[in-house]
């Protein structure tokens, strides 16, 4: 019996990376901007894209792509604000792949603006996943208290926004906003900060301009 | 309107609690094409390099690692795990910084322009096999 060495030095993660790598070219060609939102359960993700799809849907197209553990009642509530929406089960699973964005990649229209996806409310391992997005953004809602980029860094690390949520229940809740976001700004000195109550409406202006204002630059860079 | 479901709840392939098992996934499907081209008949060694900030827990590696390798063609294998720490490179000072607390400041100047050299990575570095 002989002994052979090898080294390999691949990443494990690669073939996610090469996937996302895909979609990102394939809907930049289609000017389409793609948005990988982040977020603890509850953290009001769905609520902030029933804010956004109420307010986008005039002037702009934007689909959702809605992943949970079980049921279908994400998809099912944007599909109620008139959003094409596509509901992935992954049975257990505690993030979305590129793999499973690919599977429903064919039936995503040409004709988009905006791609949402609305991840798996975690916020530790959807963070090693490159979905093929342009802007991640990472939702920390008040009640979560203002100590968690700390203690999830890496979802921080690799987001390019954050959405603070939930801010119509200050006082009731204790939150100090400037401490959130010098702990998240520590981690990520890049990270662009908004202030918002999905709920009440509040703040969600300034994100869409923000989404808006990168979806004209994407285009640009693809004329 | 688009009204369209994926459901994995059945497909072998997604039943994977943590994502640590479905980086374990990957892994093996590596192992077994290097394998194949270097025609082994088992893999004895699996060396993996984990950055701190790999946003990968190593203890569940191997946990996972284990479960995995049964009847595999690395069901002898011993896993080994170099733990990477994150290192930053200040490109104001050009100081080099090991970091343990992810606070992206540069501790010589207070510069915000760092720059990962490493500490984020997830690479299997070497197979050793029985031929």
């Amino acid at each position: 019996m002989k002994k052979k060495e090898i080294l390999v030095l691949e990443e494990l993660l690669g073939s996610n990376k090469k996937i996302a790598t895909e979609i990102r070219k394939k809907l930049e060609e289609k000017g389409i901007l793609t948005i990988n939102l982040l977020g603890s359960p509850g953290a009001g993700k769905t609520t902030l894209l029933e804010r956004i799809a109420e307010r986008l849907k005039t002037n702009y197209k934007m689909a959702v792509i809605e992943g949970d553990i079980e049921t279908e009642r994400d998809a099912e509530r944007i599909r109620a604000k008139g959003i094409p929406a596509w509901q992935i089960i992954t049975g257990g699973a505690c993030h979305l792949e590129a793999k499973m964005i690919g599977k429903i990649f064919s039936e995503i229209p040409s004709d988009l603006d905006f791609l949402f996806i609305e991840n798996v409310g975690n916020l530790v391992c959807p963070a090693s996943y490159d979905l093929g997005e342009n802007i991640r953004c990472v939702l920390l809602s008040t009640p979560e208290g203002d100590d968690k980029p700390k203690k999830y860094p890496k979802a921080f690390a690799t987001s390019d926004c954050l959405i603070i949520t939930k801010v119509d229940l200050i006082p009731s809740v204790p939150f100090d906003f400037k401490q959130a976001e010098k702990e998240a700004l520590e981690i990520n000195p890049k990270l662009k900060t908004f202030i918002t109550s999905p709920l009440k409406g509040s703040g969600i202006d300034e994100v869409l301009d923000y989404f808006v204002d990168s979806l004209r630059r994407l285009r640009q860079e693809n004329a | 309107m688009k009204s369209w479901t994926i459901s994995l709840t059945h497909s072998v392939d997604y039943v994977k609690r943590m994502h640590e098992l479905s980086i374990v996934a990957n892994l093996f499907e590596i192992l077994e094409e290097k394998a194949e081209e270097s025609k082994a008949k088992k893999i004895v060694l699996v060396k993996l390099q984990v950055g701190t900030f790999s946003g990968v827990v190593p203890e569940f590696l191997e946990t996972a690692f284990d479960i995995y390798k049964k009847e595999t063609i690395a069901s002898e294998a011993k896993l080994v795990i170099a733990k990477v720490p994150l290192k930053v490179q200040c490109q104001k000072c050009h100081a080099e910084i090991i970091k343990d607390d992810y606070v992206f400041i540069c501790s010589e100047c207070s510069s915000t322009e760092l720059e990962t050299i490493s500490g984020t990575e997830l690479l299997l570095e070497k197979l050793e096999m029985e031929v």
